[in-house]
């Protein structure tokens, strides 16, 4: 009997302390990004470009990649909706119920979203050769765009689902087409999980570093069209973390406290939204 | 009246057509790394390649086994550490802890998902080398540089603890109540019940979440890259460098188009690393949706 | 108690708050010693929730407060001193649909002793064929007692339940409308062995088929939204009831 009671304790303890184990990582995490990135904000560092080239310069800030960033993952997010929103609206309402195409869509989507971020960007960079492009805004626009499919994807997929069906055969018979239907009455009832969608695949396209490295390039300067190459924060913190002159890591550090506490925000925005949404949702 | 339905049905045609092409995505991808591939197929077997260690671009050596060994043993290291601490988590989390702290820990987990890896690799950079190069190594009487497979694993163990964690909570979630209560009405303690009813049930479940954990790892790149020292050698200790095969082909785009065959052989890795993880994925998906067929 | 019959069970002043909702509202009743008692009443009255509070189930419901006393054999099964654990070896479980652990059947029945600490291979043997046979399982499962328990039909699997639940050498069943899944054949055999093991053990089923009360039990009590309406003897509840609402229930005015 006391054996019992010993090993459920002994195992209770483990378990505690694994959580905290997981949990204090985050912390740690998050703790490193301020203490080495907060000194090394000033308002130089983001109203500038970098001065005399991202490497070696001293002088400037981290505008290029803010910028470029913005841009990329913005136009990425945008390539993806006008991809994934169709495609989730035609499984949702237009797709008949068992069909194949809608288990085998789901199916490859899922299977597509563990793809790690370097093949769309190797892949990326095979169209971009095909076409004879080189390291660009577009080309990485592409690239994330693809990256972040399957996951704005899934997640839209997932709030359309919970669409009553009532809802559309509410509107079905007062004489509305599929379409009418699904732009006027699916998309309005399920907009902040949409939007929460949208905010995922941003947050995951504005991150990742290895779907740009081989397909936006890099530069000092602001992108000024879709042809020229961008210079994004992933791959800023990881080209000047190594240089030999602090200053340049500063700005590495800077870049990479910028991009947390973007994601953060947009962790924090899905999830009220989301919460949001679950409170309206007509039953 | 006819106007609108025009519209429907060819927003149908168009909606179709966007979505056998989502479906299509990850095929196309895979042909197109392999016709990219192909020049370098043909001038070397793929056992050669896969098996042999040299690794001399510039002779056109071109083996794969130091970045594959390197993938599996920081792989490796990283669900070692990762499987307990999340099981021993998601068992807490889900049979434990009261809602709130469940709702709580819930979306900090998640959060850890969502930082991006190069910040990952810059913590690695910052912790943990110096960890392993100033604490760990001497502790063994060893010298390392700090950037080594063990650097690689912890950092990659904690990008695959979310997932790991959600799919394993999520699993635990289908398991019926009325078999736990089955179980604590015949005097079964909570934990006797976890240990013989609960985790038996869910097993399949939980695999499949490891399995989709080390998908993940497999494929994880730039924090390996930053932390895990790259130097193409199989590695014969965790104290020791590794390059794993995604590391291998981030590192080396600026030099794939002036070497011949190279991008080809980095192109061909790429797809080796896709079939590979993509094997992985289907597994456990198959998996994951026969438990939620169960249920039902 | 003046009733004539042993106490098994007393519950005094029993109060059970599930959040805001009262679900059970002073019960206060003596549970007489090896009879069948059925707990009948409308749906969602509290008649399960009765029942799980003797085996101390209702423990793992969120939000749950519970009030009062049960004393099984004397002892306040609520008191926080308690090993619950060895309350509930006292008491059989069996549930609403077939639960089957997910391991073989041989397993499902010696689950509960080996979890007590029996490992003696010879003797687990011995109490999973004893009480395959006192469920009527055994010739039917004999051969094949190492398949998975999930592989044998609905019938089949409540029989398990039951031999499963009485390995552990119980005093008490308690059965939540135990044949409400099952076919009439198999209804028949779960009621048949009831009948047969109520010279052993004190069985209380919750039931709502007033004709299964009226076939199995000796003791009858009323509820009605978490209130005890009324209690006694079978022939005296059935045929004299005291309460306006019982004669309602009875004639199936309520449901």
């Amino acid at each position: 009997m006391d054996r019992r009671k010993i090993e459920e304790g002994l195992f209770k303890a483990l378990m505690i302390a694994s959580t905290l184990i997981i949990l204090s990582s985050l912390v740690l995490i998050l703790t490193t990004v301020i203490v080495k990135g907060v000194p090394a904000m000033n308002l130089a560092m983001i109203t500038q470009t970098p001065k005399g080239g991202f490497y070696l310069g001293k002088e400037g800030g981290i505008l290029n990649a803010i910028v470029g960033s913005l841009y990329l993952a913005t136009g990425a997010t945008f390539l993806a909706i006008l991809i994934s929103l169709p495609v989730v609206l035609y499984l949702n309402v237009y797709a008949k119920k068992s069909s194949r195409i809608i288990t085998f869509t789901r199916f490859s989507l899922d299977v597509l979203w563990g793809v790690p971020s370097i093949v769309y960007g190797a892949f990326g960079f095979t169209i971009m050769l095909f076409f004879g492009l080189r390291g660009s805004l577009l080309g990485g626009i592409i690239a994330v765009a693809l990256l972040v499919l399957p996951i704005m994807t899934r997640a839209m997929d997932e709030v359309i689902r919970m669409v009553p069906k009532e809802l559309l055969e509410a509107s079905y018979s007062l004489g509305a087409t599929r379409l009418e239907t699904a732009l006027k009455v699916v998309v309005r009832q399920a907009l902040p999980g949409i939007l929460t969608a949208v905010l995922i695949a941003f947050g995951r396209g504005i991150g990742d570093a290895a779907s740009v490295i081989f397909t936006a390039g890099f530069s000092d300067f602001i992108p000024y069209s879709l042809l020229r190459p961008a210079a994004t924060l992933p791959l800023a913190i990881f080209f000047q973390l190594g240089t030999p002159f602090p200053e340049v890591q500063d700005r590495a550090y800077a870049s990479a406290l910028i991009l947390t506490v973007i994601i953060l925000i947009i962790s924090i925005a899905s999830r009220i939204l989301t919460r949001r949404f679950t409170r309206h949702v007509v039953k | 009246m006819d106007k609108r339905l025009l519209k429907d049905v060819l927003a149908e045609r168009f909606m179709l057509l966007l979505t056998i092409f989502a479906g299509l995505i990850v095929f196309v991808m895979a042909i197109g790394l392999y016709q990219r591939s192909r020049p370098i197929l043909a001038i070397k077997s793929l056992s050669e390649l896969l098996f042999s260690t040299s690794w001399h671009p510039l002779r056109k050596e071109f083996g794969f086994l130091p970045f594959i060994m390197g993938s599996l043993w920081v792989t490796g290291v990283a669900v070692i550490i990762a499987i307990p601490l999340c099981l021993l988590t998601a068992i807490f989390l889900s049979e434990y802890a009261p809602r709130y702290v469940r709702e709580w820990t819930k979306p900090l987990i998640d959060l850890l998902a969502g930082i991006p890896s190069v910040v990952y690799g810059v913590w690695g950079v910052l912790v943990i080398i110096p960890l392993i190069k100033d604490y760990i190594a001497p502790f063994f009487g060893t010298f390392s540089s700090g950037y080594s497979v063990l650097a690689g694993g912890i950092v990659l163990a904690i990008m695959v603890f979310p997932i790991i964690i959600h799919v394993s909570l999520e699993v635990f979630r289908t398991v019926p109540y009325e078999i736990r209560e089955a179980s604590l009405s015949l005097g079964a303690t909570k934990w006797q019940t976890i240990k013989h009813v609960v985790i038996r049930k869910a097993m399949p479940g939980i695999i499949a979440a490891i399995v989709l954990g080390v998908s993940r790892a497999f494929g994880e790149t730039m924090a390996v890259l930053m932390v895990a020292g790259n130097v193409a050698k199989v590695p014969s200790s965790v104290l020791e460098p590794a390059y794993p095969l995604p590391a291998l082909i981030a590192n080396n785009y600026g030099e794939m188009l002036s070497v011949p065959l190279y991008d080809s052989a980095l192109l061909l890795a790429c797809l080796i690393l896709l079939l590979v993880v993509l094997f992985f994925n289907v597994i456990a998906r198959v998996v994951l949706i026969r438990v939620e067929r169960s249920i039902k | 108690m003046g009733m004539g019959f042993k106490t098994h069970i007393s519950v005094q002043n029993l109060n059970v708050f599930y959040r805001k909702q009262q679900a059970l509202k002073n019960i206060t009743i003596d549970i007489p010693d090896k009879k069948i008692i059925a707990i009948i009443g409308p749906s969602g009255c509290g008649k399960t929730t009765l029942l799980k509070s003797f085996n101390r189930l209702i423990d793992s419901v969120d939000g749950i407060r519970v009030s009062g006393k049960v004393l099984v054999d004397g002892e306040n099964i609520f008191d926080p001193k308690i090993d619950v654990t060895r309350i509930r070896k006292k008491m059989g479980l069996l549930a609403q649909s077939p639960t089957p652990l997910p391991m073989s059947i041989y397993d499902n029945v010696a689950y509960g002793p080996r979890i007590h600490g029996l490992k003696d291979k010879k003797e687990l043997d011995r109490i999973v064929e004893h009480y395959l046979k006192e469920s009527s399982l055994w010739d039917e499962v004999k051969d094949r007692l190492h398949t998975p328990a999930s592989r044998i039909s609905v019938g089949q699997q409540q029989r398990l339940c039951l031999a499963r639940g009485l390995a552990v050498e119980p005093e008490i069943i308690l059965a939540d409308e135990p044949t409400s899944a099952l076919d009439p054949k198999s209804s028949q055999r779960i009621e048949r062995s009831f009948l047969r093991l109520k010279n052993e053990y004190t069985t209380i089923i919750v039931t709502h088929i007033l004709r299964q009360a009226k076939r199995l039990a000796d003791y009858v009590v009323f509820l009605y939204c978490g209130e005890l309406i009324e209690h006694g003897p079978a022939t005296n509840v059935f045929e004299n009831p005291k309460e306006e609402m019982t004669r309602e229930y009875i004639k199936g005015v309520i449901s």
